[in-house]
């Protein structure tokens, strides 16, 4: 049986968690923690080691996708995670531009560990006050050739979707490779 | 008078309460099959120990714990006595008396905790002999609480040595979701022993691979076969063991990837 992995990483508490957990066959297996300190309780919960989900293709292809923690703190998880990856998800609160450049650096930081592809999730788009899309990739300055796709992580449709740019990315590059 | 003798007859155990309840002072060298191991007792508690040859010294105790790093480390001269070093340190400011008790005590624990394990070795201990330009745990070490938690550890692990008797075989992922499976918190150590699951690498490869004890791997694969995250695989016919110098892979490697792979997630995906 083959296992592929693809990790989804981000800022805290930007919807990596809930990302996992809309499109995983089996209930996510998460590290979360209540959280402790005031500057940090935007919410109740927090990922502090990672977040499993799992996808079944058939009897002998399975999806796993692993969630990072978002808090600076347990970055020594990332490395880790991200060996043997196909592909990696950033997903970033669109609504909270102060976390913008925490993502530039998560990105820069998994693009460091493997060359394999990956796409922005402009997450939480069902907000009145989030950035579009075009404007989160100013933002973060991220080419042109990169996807950055609009995300609402509670919806199946809109992750699946996310999901399935990325793997496009994935063909687009082995064509790549292959010539 | 030396006390010499061999762990066979006389246990760890044995040992060390006789040093607590004689107050010994002086040092017992355990040379063990594949552990060796000076411990220092003042009064019939612990001051001092360190196990292996270099690997007890404070230098790499420092690198372990990732208060300096391995290139630093080389700069040091090795003649250089843990004391003269410790002292050099606190007063540079790089580490602070408490984190250097802390460290050391830690490390003297755990050091003689692992001695329980041991069933076969020599034992000798010189008395009023005390090291002399080692860094010396004060106030020391009681030994009773290590007793009691060195006997309980030997317990669990003789059931867990009875549990999980074959390290030598691989893992995977339960198939079917199971109800059991909700709820589950894994501390980093367990996550790390994830992230190296898959049908390739043996039980003892993933403990290698993370610097972890037989012990410690054992409870590890033991906590995650009762909660129904993991299955054993069965080698078939027994001739599976693969080369003990094999390196483990992590799991899934993307460079074996192929299209069509790609392709019947896509598919999968567009299903759901
Ligand atoms: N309305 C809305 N809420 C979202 C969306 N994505 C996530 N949330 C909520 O935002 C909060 C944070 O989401 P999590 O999934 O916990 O974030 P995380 O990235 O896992 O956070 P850490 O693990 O702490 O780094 C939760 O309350 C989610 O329910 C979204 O697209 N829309
Ligand atoms: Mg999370």
């Amino acid at each position: 049986m083959q296992t592929v992995k693809m990790v989804v990483t981000g800022p805290f508490s930007a919807g990596k968690t809930e990302f996992i957990r809309t499109i995983s066959e089996i209930d996510v297996v998460s590290t979360e923690r209540k959280i402790s300190s005031d500057a940090e309780r935007v919410k109740e919960t927090t990922t502090v080691a990672m977040d499993f989900g799992r996808i079944t293709v058939d009897d002998d292809l399975v999806l796993y996708l692993f969630g990072t923690p978002g808090q600076k703190r347990f970055d020594f998880m990332w490395e880790i995670l991200s060996e043997g990856m196909l592909g990696f998800i950033v997903i970033v609160d669109s609504t909270r531009p102060e976390t913008f450049r925490e993502a530039r650096n998560i990105l820069d930081t998994f693009r460091g560990y493997a060359a394999t592809p990956y796409v922005i999730a402009a997450n939480k788009q069902d907000f009145e006050d989030a950035w579009t899309p075009d404007d989160l990739r100013i933002a973060l300055k991220v080419n042109r050739s990169l996807k950055v796709l609009p995300c609402v992580a509670t919806d199946k449709e809109a992750v699946k979707s996310v999901l399935l740019e990325l793997l496009y990315s994935i063909l687009e590059t082995m064509d790549l490779e292959a010539e | 008078m030396a006390l010499k003798g061999n762990l066979h007859d006389f246990s760890i155990t044995q040992l060390l309460n006789l040093i607590h309840l004689a107050r010994k002072t002086g040092t017992l060298a355990i040379d063990g099959r594949n552990n060796a191991a000076r411990v220092a007792f003042k009064g019939g508690k612990l001051v001092h120990a360190t196990s292996g040859g270099a690997d007890g010294r404070l230098v790499n105790l420092l690198i372990k714990v990732g208060k300096i790093t391995p290139e630093q480390g080389k700069q040091i001269p090795a003649n250089k006595s843990d004391r003269d070093l410790s002292e050099m340190l606190v007063k540079a400011g790089l580490l602070t008396k408490q984190d250097l008790d802390i460290m050391v005590r830690a490390n003297v624990r755990e050091v003689v905790e692992r001695l329980f394990a041991l069933t076969d070795g020599v034992f000798r201990f010189e008395p009023n002999v005390l090291p002399d330009d080692q860094l010396i745990v004060d106030p020391p070490l009681s030994l009773d609480n290590i007793i009691m938690e060195g006997t309980r550890r030997l317990k669990e692990s003789e059931k867990l040595q009875d549990e999980l008797p074959n390290l030598d075989i691989t893992l995977h992922f339960t198939d079917r979701p199971d109800t059991r499976l909700r709820n589950v918190n894994l501390s980093v150590e367990e996550w790390r022993v994830v992230s190296y699951i898959n049908p390739k690498n043996t039980i003892r490869q993933i403990a290698q691979a993370n610097n972890m004890s037989e012990f410690q791997i054992r409870k590890i694969v033991y906590g995650m076969l009762q909660a129904g995250l993991v299955e054993l695989i069965r080698p078939a016919g027994g001739a599976l063991t693969p080369p003990p110098g094999a390196r483990p892979v992590p799991a899934p490697i993307s460079t074996e990837v192929k299209r069509s792979v790609v392709n019947r997630l896509i598919d999968r995906i567009k299903r759901i």
